[in-house]
């Protein structure tokens, strides 16, 4: 003990130790403590432990795993026991961009639940933005995931029980930005997942209602009165993704896409849409290239669409009429091929959210200019707030 | 946070396994594998390796998950022990022969101090873990701890002291991995 300090000083200095060790105490009272250890052997030997000690404290959370070893792992498990309950291919995507979110969210401290996120969208004329924060993001992300959870009947998350229907998350999206939506949103991907395991089927054997989301075009098929279950599940792993993208854009973590296998489903669900996006467009007068009447047995006019990337592939846009449908992978014999596009996946994705424009986006276009622009518009029009 | 994993969560999550759901091993995967994996890597010091031993704890709980026994001691601690122990098992086959023998063993002591070290936090009472986590992982000052914990200062500084001195024994063991599996 330093022969100037009381009993009573040295004991208030010792209490400190354990907050100095962790670097949480106010700098005078660093300071006091530090002049302290210089004469006093028995604090100075502790201050030593507790240091070494907090060093001990890493949080497992800042490991930061690849997403493929997710994939990995789970995969490897599944082949050599398969799953009794397996988890449909259409689902995967969203339990594991679901997960990446939360691990994400798990490294983040306090103070950056504030943050500011921009978000962008195109409506198929003009570009918004509004911004937001890290607790925006997730309370907007329970809402929306809360109209599938509701459509294949799951309790609504974050309503108080006892509240009238209808104020839970979904009919409520200006509600305050609030940290405790995340265990609520992780819980009810959790349950999504559950859900879609029990459910089961191959993509597009079962359906929800198109009016459970409140946005016609939000999925392929145009104004069919269902839509395919796998669609729904892979819509929310794309927005999943892109606004775990944001978070992390805004807190600066470095964020990977997803493993090939499930971007491009991703890809392929968005490149599904773009033939009722185009037919949108031109029906609201914003379109630079007009339809040609088909009649039957005529070659349908397509846009050839190549995604580079692991989860990329080769897609044939029909650009007259949305009947005709997407193929992938072959140009459907007699058809007729009059644009070819080429993009990288990423870019692709990040397009239909809206994220970057049409001229940041194409890398390679050859053929008809007109419809092209009017493809990579009806692309960016796939987007959402 | 805390990753605590209450009783009940571990009987369900071991029932859901034994019953092959996938979702389960998805979730399984998502609480403890950065715990599996940091512990692989402080022994073997090699991301492929480490890789390696990863899969192989999923494999091992996802193949006879009747062999975690609850009333023995919690699953993340079953967890941290069969990464640990895969992990010297793969270092020893990796380093084999009189030459790799001594670093082997520092490896392993660094390794066992630092699984030792977080059982000691799993195993410490709740309040003197909050404090910690609060204010290590959330970057606060003892005093906006207390505040979040609804406590006196006087008793933040207290429960930091008193965790980080329970921690510190876990420097003092040697190389033994913090608990026995089955």
């Amino acid at each position: 003990m330093s022969p100037s300090l009381s009993p009573r000083e040295h004991q208030e200095l010792m209490a400190l130790l354990g907050a100095w060790a962790l670097s949480a105490c106010s700098r005078e009272e660093s300071e006091r403590v530090e002049e302290h250890l210089g004469g006093c052997g028995s604090c100075a030997d502790e201050a030593l432990r507790l240091r070494d000690a907090a060093t001990l404290l890493e949080p497992p959370g800042t490991l930061d795993l690849a997403p493929e070893l997710r994939v990995a792992v789970l995969d490897d498990c599944f082949a050599r026991r398969p799953a009794r309950r397996p988890l449909p291919p259409w689902a995967a995507p969203y339990d594991q961009e679901a997960a990446r979110l939360d691990a994400l969210l798990r490294d983040m401290v306090e103070e950056e639940w504030r943050t500011p996120v921009g978000l962008r969208w195109f409506d198929g004329d003009a570009w918004h933005g509004g911004p937001t924060t890290v607790a925006g993001v997730i309370g907007h992300l329970l809402a929306v995931d809360g109209l599938l959870a509701a459509a294949v009947g799951l309790p609504e998350r974050g309503t108080p029980p006892g509240a009238p229907p209808g104020a839970g998350p979904a009919g409520e999206r200006l509600r305050a930005p609030d940290v405790d939506d995340w265990p609520l949103w992780r819980e009810q991907s959790r349950s999504l997942v559950r859900a879609a395991a029990e459910l089961g089927g191959a993509a597009g054997e079962r359906t929800v209602p198109r009016a459970a989301f409140g946005d016609e075009g939000r999925f392929p098929g145009g104004e069919g009165a269902e839509v395919a279950l796998s669609d729904a599940f892979l819509d929310r792993a794309f927005t999943c993704w892109v606004h775990a993208r944001d978070i992390a854009d805004a807190v600066e973590y470095p964020y990977d896409p997803p493993v090939g296998a499930h971007l491009r489903l991703l890809v392929d669900l968005a490149v599904r849409r773009l033939p009722e996006s185009i037919a949108a467009r031109r029906r609201a007068g914003l379109a630079m290239s007009s339809a040609r009447l088909t009649s039957v047995g005529a070659p349908v006019r397509t846009l050839h669409l190549e995604v580079e990337g692991a989860g990329g592939g080769h897609w044939y846009i029909p650009v007259d009429s949305p009947a005709a449908g997407v193929s992938a992978a072959e140009a459907p014999e007699g058809d007729e091929a009059v644009a070819h596009v080429t993009l990288e996946d990423e870019e692709f994705c990040q397009l239909a959210a809206g994220r970057i424009t049409p001229e940041e986006a194409a890398s390679g276009m050859e053929g008809d200019a007109a419809l092209i622009h009017d493809v990579l518009y009806a692309a960016a029009a796939l987007s959402r707030p | 946070m805390a990753h605590e994993t209450p009783p009940y969560w571990d009987r369900d999550m071991r029932q859901r396994l034994h019953l092959g759901e996938a979702a389960a091993l998805g979730e399984l995967y998502d609480r403890f594998a950065p715990l599996a994996f940091g512990i692989a890597l402080r022994v073997l010091a090699d991301e492929d390796d480490t890789r390696r031993v990863t899969r192989a704890v999923f494999r091992r709980i996802w193949e006879s998950p009747l062999d975690f026994d609850p009333d023995r001691g919690p699953m993340r601690s079953w967890i941290a022990a069969e990464a640990h122990r895969l992990a010297v098992d793969l270092l020893r086959r990796r380093d084999g022969g009189p030459d790799g023998a001594a670093e082997s063993d520092e490896h392993v002591r660094a390794a066992s101090t630092a699984a030792r070290a977080d059982y000691i936090v799993t195993a410490m009472p709740a309040p003197l873990r909050d404090a910690l986590e609060l204010t290590r992982f959330q970057r606060h000052d003892y005093r906006r701890t207390a505040e979040r914990l609804g406590i006196t200062e006087a008793e933040a500084r207290r429960r930091l002291r008193l965790g980080l001195q329970l921690l510190s024994s876990a420097a003092a063991y040697r190389a033994d991995p913090p608990r026995e599996g089955p």
